[in-house]
């Protein structure tokens, strides 16, 4: 349990996605004009990042890595397909968003309509497809951590995009020199949270 | 296909307008600094400029012929599934780029790491293929593949390049910076190797470009 919580809480603050490794900066700097919409792409994230890590883990190790075909029978056990994993994953990604997709609008209208237009973006964010890439790099032992692991990169991201997009609707009433308005300062001021950001990483959980 | 009547079949293979497609995308529609497409990978590998040019390479190889496979099936694809069409193409691509510096660069594609699989959600590719593959001819979307590729790579050595000189004091992995300067008190500026002056530098580069081209300031 305490292994849970210790990767869940490095994910958020230590190895954030946005600001130690700079996942989903498109999607991050498009949609943060308002705070509003930031929290609805933020949630979509945390929700789809928590159902494809667990999942790509599972693809991972009882079907794609090595030697992971072994509960198949003895003459498996020296396969290895871990070169199919790109295109595995980015399937699985792509086809768990239009589930999820699927399933929110029918039994969530509400929730539809306002994470409705972010989904599909989704699919293409690299915060999600990093995700399971890190997932695969770290090995971590079992479906219990990839899901804290993934949950708390969801809301790693959810808090660095909530976070600019605030800063980002007072600053329209500051005088900024006109070259650098728009995505000039907003580089800038990501670049000063990672920094302050940075403060978490000598702690040790 | 409304663009496609315009492109005469006779038309030179270096004509002035297939130019601009290469060179556009080089300087004022640059894709990083200007349509702000595929950050994630500037910011992430470039700390020091031999990662920066093999990844560089890699999505040119892989832009220039994910352009060049989507324009040849664009009348095969249907609409509805286009997305999931692109993805494959890219991804079975990413896969060659990957075995292939797995093979020959072995320490780069390590330090690399997950940032050579992150090619296929780089923005970049998947917006050219969806604005200018999915409705060109094989000519035009092969430049224009390489120049946003180009594009992308020129930004990605500056910042590797500024931030290897100021923070390790070398290119390339060669010293550059020469032992007497040290000897009378110059230090390397070590917060250029973290993160967030990835962040900082490509800011200030859109903060010069903008301010030389004053068409491109954001008016928001």
């Amino acid at each position: 349990m305490e292994e849970l919580v210790s990767i869940f809480v490095r994910s958020i603050f230590i190895d954030n996605m946005v600001f130690a490794y700079f996942l989903g900066m498109c999607s991050y700097l498009a949609v943060s004009r308002t705070v509003q919409t930031s929290v609805g792409l933020g949630f979509a994230v945390i929700f789809v990042l928590g159902i494809t890590v667990p999942v790509n883990f599972l693809l991972e190790n009882y079907i794609i890595g090595r030697g992971a075909l072994a509960w198949l029978g003895p003459q498996f056990a020296s396969v290895d397909l871990s070169f199919l994993s790109f295109i595995m994953f980015i399937a699985i990604i792509a086809a768990m968003v239009q589930l999820v997709e699927m399933l929110i609008e029918k039994y969530s209208p509400t929730l539809y309509s306002s994470l409705g237009i972010f989904l599909p973006l989704i699919a293409v964010n690299c915060a999600i497809l990093g995700g399971s890439l890190f997932m695969q790099e770290r090995n971590y032992a079992n479906i219990g951590e990839a899901i804290s692991f993934g949950l708390g990169s969801g809301v790693g991201w959810f808090l660095a995009i909530v976070g600019i997009a605030a800063i980002r609707e007072k600053i329209r009433y500051s005088n900024v020199p006109a070259p650098l308005r728009g995505l000039g300062i907003t580089f800038i001021i990501t670049g000063l949270m990672g920094i302050a950001f940075m403060s978490f990483m000598g702690i040790e959980l | 296909m409304s663009e496609e009547k315009n492109n005469f079949p006779k038309e030179k293979l270096f004509s002035p307008k297939n130019k601009r497609l290469l060179s556009d995308p080089i300087g004022k529609d640059n894709p990083i600094t200007v349509q702000v497409l595929g950050v994630c990978s500037v910011l992430a590998v470039t700390v020091q400029l031999k990662a920066s040019l093999v990844l560089a390479i890699a999505v040119v190889a892989v832009m220039g012929l994910a352009n060049v496979i989507i324009s040849l099936l664009r009348h095969g694809i249907p609409p509805r599934i286009r997305i999931i069409v692109q993805l494959t193409v890219i991804a079975s691509l990413v896969i060659l780029v990957d075995q292939v510096l797995e093979a020959f660069v072995y320490d780069v594609s390590r330090q690399l790491s997950v940032f050579v699989g992150l090619i296929i959600t780089n923005c970049i590719i998947m917006g050219r293929l969806e604005a200018f593959a999915l409705h060109n001819k094989v000519w035009p979307s092969f430049l224009d593949g390489i120049g946003n590729a180009a594009g992308y790579g020129s930004v990605l050595l500056l910042v590797g390049a500024i931030r290897e000189l100021l923070g390790s004091g070398s290119l390339m992995g060669y010293q550059v910076i020469p032992n007497f300067v040290y000897n009378f008190g110059y230090v390397d500026n070590g917060l250029m190797i973290l993160p967030p002056m990835a962040l900082i530098t490509v800011g200030v580069i859109i903060w010069i470009q903008r301010h030389r081209d004053r068409a491109l300031v954001d008016v928001s």
